[in-house]
């Protein structure tokens, strides 16, 4: 199967041909899937260099001038290096951008921990006013990608990885979708963690939802989850554990409701290795998941 | 209704528009070290005005430099894009003019700035965006301190528009010696190093301020060092 990150460049470079706004800007980092477009809108299909801080500044200034920056390399460069541009730059300048994102937690383990960037997310919670996809197969990646260029200037982080269900699901760019329904607990799959949690809540009386869009967090969909599965909530997320645990909790505020956020655990395990493995050593593949779900939710939930 | 004639503001007149956010119309150098700079473009050089900020067509001038603003400011004030009754209320709650410029609040400022080495990189991104929609008029200009250039963020952005070719991009650098590490002639030459046309003249200097802002510089972009009185003496 092609990877989420294989459909970026034939999906973006199909947005430039249809939306005069749109520009892609790159720092080394994806270029040789851009060569044809490159040649045919030069000015349109930007390569600085290695500079992420002048990646994300140069993309605020195109999204000043009207146009609708694309901007890409691996989340690490992405979001944590040059997180004051991110911060200030688009938000505080009030311009827009599409931030895509290759690499994610641990896409390629060998790399090591320089390469891996679980808290992407977590960190683009400190601000404000960003919407983030997190798609779970490549088909999903080309919905979100164009909805996130659709969605005028608006800030989007969309977040693509090698992990992957093995199907994909026709998701709205918004909405947490429901894939199971159950009466003794609510498990929230994000992205490419829902078939790992489908494996491991199989016989489990849970409802399960699918969320490719994480931010801004479906309250809606959660608390209506509640009325029928109760309130005991587990994330489970393939970035940073607990990064959506604080939407959650808001979600329910009015009500008694416990949560468990699981993800990628904060040590760094220093180990090179498979996804695989990376996705074992942080408890997130379907047996473990099952005995910290089951664990949590209790006796109840056998059905 | 009452009409009242648009009154027009020299240079003259800046100390006391800038002593209305300050309380008193004399100013050390730090506080005027923009201000000749400033007043040439927005008077001579650049093609903007309080009516054409909605033009795609505009000059842009991004003062990335956004400490002691009170200069930007009174020019901001003398040329009508801020009216000159929102001097007085200089940095309190209400006043949309801080101590560092928020574009969002004051007409006329293209980019927020106060934490340094934000300015050029999103100028470069401008001149990006002007030439890509086939833009071809507009220039950009970016005002930075010399103790600015300490930040790296500058130097990707020098480093790409030389070989980039960005002819339209005009960085000025008001140099009062503020940086704690420099060599002299550093400045001009780390932006010739890069593939810009470079000029250092002083910056008190009207005349000579005009005549480096306009001079040609075909194919490539374009610094001004504006060297005025030492910060620390």
């Amino acid at each position: 199967m092609d990877t989420m990150r294989d459909r970026f460049a034939p999906v973006v470079s199909r947005l430039l041909d249809e939306d005069p706004r749109v520009a892609v800007v790159l720092a080394e980092i994806g270029k040789d899937g851009f060569v044809d477009a490159r040649r045919k809108y030069p000015d349109r299909v930007i390569n600085v260099g290695i500079r992420e801080q002048l990646l994300i500044g140069a993309g605020a200034g195109l999204a000043l001038t009207g146009l609708r920056p694309v901007v890409h390399t691996f989340a690490s460069f992405l979001v944590e290096r040059p997180f004051e541009q991110v911060k200030l730059d688009l938000g505080h300048q009030n311009a827009g951008a599409v931030l895509v994102s290759a690499a994610a937690s641990f896409d390629w383990p060998e790399g090591g921990f320089t390469h891996m960037a679980p808290g992407d997310v977590a960190l683009l919670d400190t601000l404000d006013d960003w919407t983030v996809h997190v798609p779970g197969h490549p088909d999903e990646a080309e919905t979100l990608l164009r909805h996130a260029v659709a969605a005028g200037d608006d800030k989007v982080y969309v977040r693509l990885s090698v992990q992957s269900n093995a199907h994909g699901i026709a998701v709205d760019g918004a909405r947490f979708l429901t894939v199971r329904e159950g009466r003794a607990g609510v498990v929230v799959a994000v992205g490419p963690m829902l078939d790992a949690v489908l494996a491991a809540t199989e016989g489990l009386d849970v409802t399960v939802l699918y969320a490719t869009t994480v931010r801004p967090f479906d309250a809606a969909a959660l608390r209506r989850a509640t009325e029928t599965a109760g309130t005991d909530v587990v994330l489970v997320e393939p970035y940073l554990a607990g990064t959506s645990a604080a939407a959650a909790t808001d979600a329910l505020a009015d009500m008694p409701h416990r949560v468990l956020g699981l993800g990628v655990g904060r040590r760094e395990l220093r180990r090179y290795g498979n996804i695989d493995e990376h996705v074992a050593a942080h408890g997130l593949d379907a047996r473990s998941l099952r005995e910290r779900i089951d664990g949590f939710l209790g006796a109840g939930v056998r059905v | 209704m009452t009409i009242t004639a648009k009154q027009s503001y020299e240079f003259a007149d800046l100390p006391r528009l800038m002593g209305l956010m300050t309380g008193d119309e004399k100013h050390g150098p730090a506080a005027t070290s923009t201000l000749d700079a400033l007043w040439v473009l927005y008077d001579r050089v650049l093609r903007v005005g309080p009516d054409e900020m909605g033009d795609p067509e505009r000059d842009r001038f991004l003062l990335s430099k956004g400490h002691g603003p009170m200069a930007y400011y009174a020019v901001l004030a003398a040329k009508g894009f801020v009216p000159v009754e929102w001097l007085p209320g200089f940095g309190s709650y209400d006043s949309p003019l801080g101590h560092h410029p928020d574009r969002v609040l004051v007409p006329g400022a293209e980019i927020g700035s106060g934490s340094l080495g934000h300015g050029l990189p999103i100028a470069v991104g401008t001149a990006l965006g002007l030439r890509a929609q086939g833009l071809d008029e507009p220039r950009v200009w970016v005002l930075i301190g010399d103790a600015e250039l300490d930040e790296g963020s500058n130097h990707e952005a020098i480093a790409y528009a030389g070989p980039a070719g960005l002819e339209r991009l005009h960085t000025v650098v008001i140099d009062n010696s503020s940086a704690s590490h420099a060599r002299p002639g550093g400045i001009a030459a780390r932006f010739e190093a890069a593939g810009w046309s470079a000029a250092t003249v002083d910056g008190r200097d009207h005349e000579a301020l005009h005549a480096a802002f306009t001079a040609p510089h075909p194919g490539r972009p374009r610094v001004v060092v504006a060297r005025v009185e030492p910060k620390y003496t």
